[in-house]
């Protein structure tokens, strides 16, 4: 019972604070363009709703392909890393200044040098998105029981042997955490890199619809693609998080 | 089988680990390597690994029997197994790094599982294995390849009392049936009286042979309880309290 209430909290509280939210718009007749209220935003997004689904698959193709390409960068930097001692001192500082940079100032360089407006925004949502990988991964590989290393050593493993068949295997439970974070950090990217590309740029996406709506003054509207933002975001968490579940459950054989 | 010659070992600058090892090992000797903690006995069971290279000193193998790279048998503390694989793919792990596909290793797989009494069990992963049937596993996975040496390093530390006798008779069961060389790092001077034919007892800090201690107790059911085991138990503590700083 009480788990049932557990798990239905999250909803109850957002209706309430839907509800909430469109009482004291229609008790304070606040007009909608300063804040429109849940119904009217659903209308927007109803009238709007061919053009705002559009932006959100070209959003989510540019996250899905970043964060595709962050896996991959993420992985093999983490290898390489654990493998050389000198490529994990030469590689670290770099990637950990690269995070700590925020895309919004390197965006438009990047978009200038990429031609391609796609492949600008994928760069952009990469570099956001490949440091939770990468050092979640890293932390694994350093992290497998030294017991195991020396079991493979005994029995005469290879370098490559022991990577697929130890450390990998090992370092797995890190990497889904990563993949998690990076998942939504691959969308916020996308979205930070489509703001700064605006109109200039690749002009199908989400951010794009935000600053038109923002600039016509349609608020409705503007809420209704900052909703759709929020809730792939929402989705992109809990589908990674179910396949971190599913996966570690299958490996434990429980 | 193999003579250590003078082997020291020093960690650092300072530590001395083990100062001066010489013994000679028989083939087929069951060998309880007897101290305090911290006395350097899971140190030299990592030299005769070729896990560290001693500081000095070295280990002469007799030719005829010695181990092949890979062909040591090594059991640690802990089961140390892989989480992700069930008891079959744990114990295939040496058959496979000496590149055996599954299907040719698996009766041997099947074999080993089935001599520490883990047949039902085969497909079971190990967070559904109680401790001792981890360690059962632990001692398959080593006895799969039949090497001629089995290290051991306090394999039934951390079990329960009725698990660790039972893990004991059925060791010393299968060292006489396959007559391999075993070294068994321990710090139960009981234990080392009841498995083994030989018992190395070490000082601490630094790691030395002070006492090589061999009984003749007869085997069977009543081995635990014969007068025989008693006594080894007696003179091994006495050789201990003499060799201790008070």
């Amino acid at each position: 019972m009480s788990q049932t209430l557990e798990r239905l909290a999250p909803f109850i509280f957002g209706v309430l604070s839907l509800g909430l939210w469109q009482g004291l718009i229609w008790g304070l007749h606040v007009p909608p363009y300063v804040l429109p209220g849940p119904i009217a935003i659903l209308r927007a997004y109803i009238a709007h709703c061919a053009s705002l689904n559009l932006a959100l698959l070209s959003t989510l193709a540019v996250t899905m392909t970043a964060l595709l390409c962050a896996t991959l960068l993420g992985v093999a930097l983490a290898v390489a890393m654990a493998a050389s001692r000198l490529f994990r001192a030469a590689i670290q500082p770099w990637a950990v200044s690269l995070q700590v940079t925020p895309i919004v100032a390197i965006a438009p360089l990047i978009i200038i040098w990429v031609n391609q407006p796609f492949i600008a925004l994928v760069v952009c949502a990469i570099i956001v998105a490949f440091f939770p990988i990468l050092s979640n991964t890293a932390a694994g590989l350093a992290a497998t029981p030294p017991e195991l290393q020396d079991l493979f050593r005994l029995n005469g493993a290879t370098r490559w042997q022991t990577l697929f068949w130890l450390s990998l295997p090992a370092a797995l439970p890190n990497f889904l955490t990563g993949l998690r974070i990076s998942g939504t950090l691959a969308l916020v990217g996308a979205v930070v890199a489509e703001f700064v590309a605006g109109s200039g740029g690749f002009a199908s996406g989400l951010a794009y619809r935000i600053i038109e709506a923002g600039y016509r003054l349609e608020i409705p509207r503007m809420f209704a693609a900052l909703g759709l933002l929020g809730l792939s975001g929402i989705v992109i968490y809990a589908a990674l998080g179910l396949l971190e579940r599913a996966v570690l459950r299958q490996r434990r054989g429980a | 089988m193999f003579s250590l010659r003078a082997i020291s070992k020093r960690f650092g600058n300072d530590t001395l680990a083990l100062d001066g090892i010489n013994a000679d090992i028989a083939p087929g000797e069951f060998v309880a390597l007897l101290g305090p903690s911290g006395c350097g006995k899971s140190t030299l069971l990592r030299l005769l690994a070729g896990l560290e290279a001693p500081s000095s000193g070295k280990i002469a193998w007799e030719q005829a029997t010695k181990p092949a790279p890979g062909a040591i048998g090594y059991v640690f503390q802990d089961a140390t197994l892989l989480p992700w694989a069930d008891a079959l793919h744990n114990v295939f792990l040496p058959l496979r790094l000496r590149g055996l596909s599954f299907a040719q290793a698996r009766p041997l797989i099947e074999a080993a599982l089935a001599q520490v009494g883990l047949a039902d069990f085969a497909t079971q992963r190990p967070a559904a294995l109680s401790g001792g049937m981890r360690m059962r596993v632990s001692i398959a996975r080593a006895l799969v390849s039949d090497p001629l040496l089995l290290l051991m390093d306090e394999p039934f530390a951390a079990l329960d009392e009725f698990t660790r006798h039972k893990l004991q008779d059925d060791l010393h069961a299968l060292w006489r049936q396959r007559g391999n060389t075993i070294i068994f790092v321990t710090h139960s001077i009981y234990e080392a009286a009841y498995l083994a034919n030989r018992v190395l007892v070490m000082t601490p800090h630094p790691g030395r042979i002070a006492a090589d201690l061999r009984a003749a107790i007869p085997e069977g059911p009543a081995r635990r309880q014969s007068p025989a085991y008693l006594d080894f138990v007696g003179e091994i503590t006495q050789t201990l309290r003499r060799i201790m700083p008070a």
